[in-house]
């Protein structure tokens, strides 16, 4: 151990991004409350989340050619320190995550005074951010063990900000328990899982797993390891038959918090489950045991299905949206089952693209609930007269939902038709097209609703408010950006990809 | 493989428990109704979790691994590993931290609903979502 030499040259201030990346909005977010002034903690914590997302861009731009950072914490050597790293695919969930809760800040504004009591607003921004440092913690770490402890953060601060959906309504609080619940058995799964792994390597550093891990996959424990990662990992992706807190959790939460959640929680899991399935294990551990074809492609498959076609019967467009989240969680997980480069490049097109669609969305629905007083279809019949920036917005997220060509949804579905007949799996493409038809079909009656049904009641409704509208557009003008400008997306999820696939090779440069 | 022996129990008892521990937690976790118990359940599952990292870092014989301030250590003495049980400080505090926050739940659930038995919450969330249908049945022509 004395004999390593300690490699602890960082100096300037860009040589600390990763760790300041963590550090801005965990200290932001304990500033906020013991300033304690209503008035502060907005501004303190936009001003954290829009630096980190300064600091995430500088970061992207840093790995986008496919070089890798590495920051040892209080400048301990990995494997015994604990290791920081950026590559491209983690950068690339970074700036996600830091762009969404940068967008998603002003929104709350409005949206959180509308739908919370005033006493309690304090806390929400601290929680808020105490939740994306986790999730931020959690993409950018590479130590299996910190994964559990950024995770954890950003879920117990996940289901106190579920639960003041209880202010509407009172089943907030049920699903935020049941989440809890389920969570928890999820991450103690997790835990359980490394324990295995530290049993069988004696570290828990990702890349020394990985090259330790080489030649062991046979060991029963080093597959029980793998089995509790997997199902544990699950029930925080929501994998189809894992996904009972998603629904209720989506629908009671206030309207900032679902945006926030349905649009990084869940792809803040699929990376970990991409960082374990690939790096941490080996394309050659898939081979061997047969996860992609037992548990990835049914269940993906089914997600895609079942999920769009109970999508297709609500009667409450936020509970909608919640279930099609599942459906693309299917797609994802598709790509991932088909182990190739454009497979995995499509997974993580569909991460961004699908985060940046159901942001727009549900700050849409967001905006119908501060109007008209819930998401209900019959509550938002003809809403697209009297609030039609608000529904035109929606509608270009709904485009992007499905898939059309010239919205960010298109690439990603193209791109994952394109991996099934690169394998020669002819009948799963088919499967991709028929499944988005049926979003065609969820997303159509949002239409029928909004713009060719009467309004159920006589009062003047108005538009959303601007400070409300602004970032719903910034949204929705993403989500046809990324259409056509291809190149930032491709480039990143290609390098990914390519990081990915490399397996520990690509981690220990 | 020597299944069956006493050596396979025996020697593998602390990994035994761990499962008994293990099973009967996320069994009271998913049977019971009782949201308290389900906290209860929860506490049981997650302590199995500590033992098994625990007995993990154990090696019989081995001693506390405190390095003697002299720097002169004998080589014959056998440590147990400190680093299972570092981290398992960490997940206690966890544990802790989600059995306070999902009581908080129950308190507030109770406040709302008056019962903490999931059935009971079930009926009554079951009667609110069918009002809601009526009520948009009653409103809605496209229903």
């Amino acid at each position: 151990m004395a004999t390593q030499t300690v490699h602890h040259t960082a100096m300037t201030l860009s040589d600390h991004l990763p760790i300041l990346q963590i550090l801005i909005p965990f200290i932001a977010a304990p500033l906020i409350v013991f300033i304690g002034q209503r008035k502060l903690a907005w501004p303190i914590a936009f001003i954290a989340s829009a630096t980190s997302f300064v600091i995430a861009c500088l970061l992207l731009s840093k790995v986008i050619d496919g070089s890798v950072i590495s920051y040892q914490i209080g400048g301990w050597a990995p494997p015994l320190g604990i290791e920081y790293r950026v590559d491209a695919a983690n950068a690339f969930v970074l700036f996600l995550i830091t762009g969404i809760a940068t967008l998603v800040l002003p929104y709350a504004r409005q949206s959180v005074g509308s739908e919370m009591p005033h006493k309690t607003q304090t806390l929400f921004y601290a929680l808020f951010l105490l939740c994306m440092t986790g999730l931020l913690g959690v993409t950018i770490t590479a130590d299996a063990f910190n994964v559990f402890v950024f995770l954890e953060i950003s879920s117990l601060s996940t289901y106190v900000l579920i639960a003041q959906g209880s202010y509407r309504d009172r089943r907030a609080l049920t699903a935020a328990f049941n989440y809890l619940i389920m969570g928890t058995i999820g991450a103690t799964f997790f835990v359980i899982g490394l324990g295995f792994l530290y049993m069988a390597t004696g570290t828990l550093n990702m890349a020394d797993l990985a090259d330790k891990l080489t030649g062991q996959y046979e060991s029963r424990t080093v597959q029980a390891g793998f089995a509790f990662i997997l199902v544990g990992m699950g029930l925080k992706v929501a994998i189809f038959p894992l996904h009972f807190w998603l629904p209720n959790a989506y629908t009671y939460a206030p309207s900032a918090v679902t945006t926030f959640l349905a649009a990084t929680a869940t792809k803040v899991a699929i990376y970990v489950l991409l960082r374990f399935v690939f790096s941490v294990f080996q394309p050659a551990f898939l081979a061997e045991t047969s996860t992609l074809e037992i548990i990835f492609y049914p269940f993906a498959l089914l997600a895609m299905f079942a999920a769009s076609f109970t999508a297709i019967f609500q009667r409450d467009l936020k509970r909608m949206l919640a279930y099609s989240s599942i459906a693309q969680i299917g797609y994802m997980l598709l790509g991932i089952a088909l182990l190739s480069e454009t497979g995995l490049m499509a997974t993580i097109i569909h991460l961004f693209n699908h985060g940046i669609t159901k942001a727009a969305l549900f700050m849409g629905v967001g905006a119908y609930v501060l109007r008209s007083g819930s998401s209900f279809y019959v509550q938002i019949q003809g809403l697209g007269k009297t609030m039609p920036w608000t529904s035109a917005a929606v509608i270009i997220g709904g485009l992007s939902l499905i898939g059309v060509p010239g919205t960010a949804g298109f690439l990603s579905k193209w791109l994952l038709v394109q991996a099934a007949l690169e394998q020669g799996y002819w009948p799963i493409s088919i499967l991709i097209v028929a499944s988005s038809l049926l979003a065609v079909i969820y997303v159509w009656r949002l239409v029928e609703t909004l713009y060719l049904s009467t309004p159920s009641s006589e009062q003047t409704i108005q538009e959303a408010p601007l400070s409300m509208l602004l970032p719903l557009w910034a949204m929705a003008l993403a989500c046809i950006y990324f259409g056509f400008e291809t190149d930032i997306t491709l480039g990143a999820a290609k390098a990914a990809a390519q990081a990915l696939l490399a397996g520990s090779s690509g981690m220990m440069n | 493989m020597h299944f069956f022996t006493s050596e396979f129990f025996f020697g593998h008892i602390n990994y035994w428990l761990f499962i008994v521990l293990m099973m009967t937690g996320l069994y009271i976790v998913i049977g019971k109704g009782n949201l308290v118990k389900k906290i209860v359940g929860l506490n049981i599952f997650q302590t199995s979790v500590f033992m098994f990292y625990i007995s993990m870092g154990k090696i019989s014989g081995g001693t506390a691994p405190i390095f003697p301030l002299d720097g002169k250590y004998d080589p014959e003495i056998a440590y147990s590993n400190p680093l299972p049980h570092v981290l398992i400080l960490t997940a206690i505090v966890v544990g802790i931290a989600t059995t306070s926050l999902g009581l908080a739940l129950i308190i507030r659930i109770r406040e709302e609903y008056h019962c903490i038995e999931e059935e009971e919450i079930t009926v009554i969330e079951d009667a609110v979502f069918r009002g809601e249908y009526l009520q948009a049945k009653s409103q809605g022509k496209t229903l």
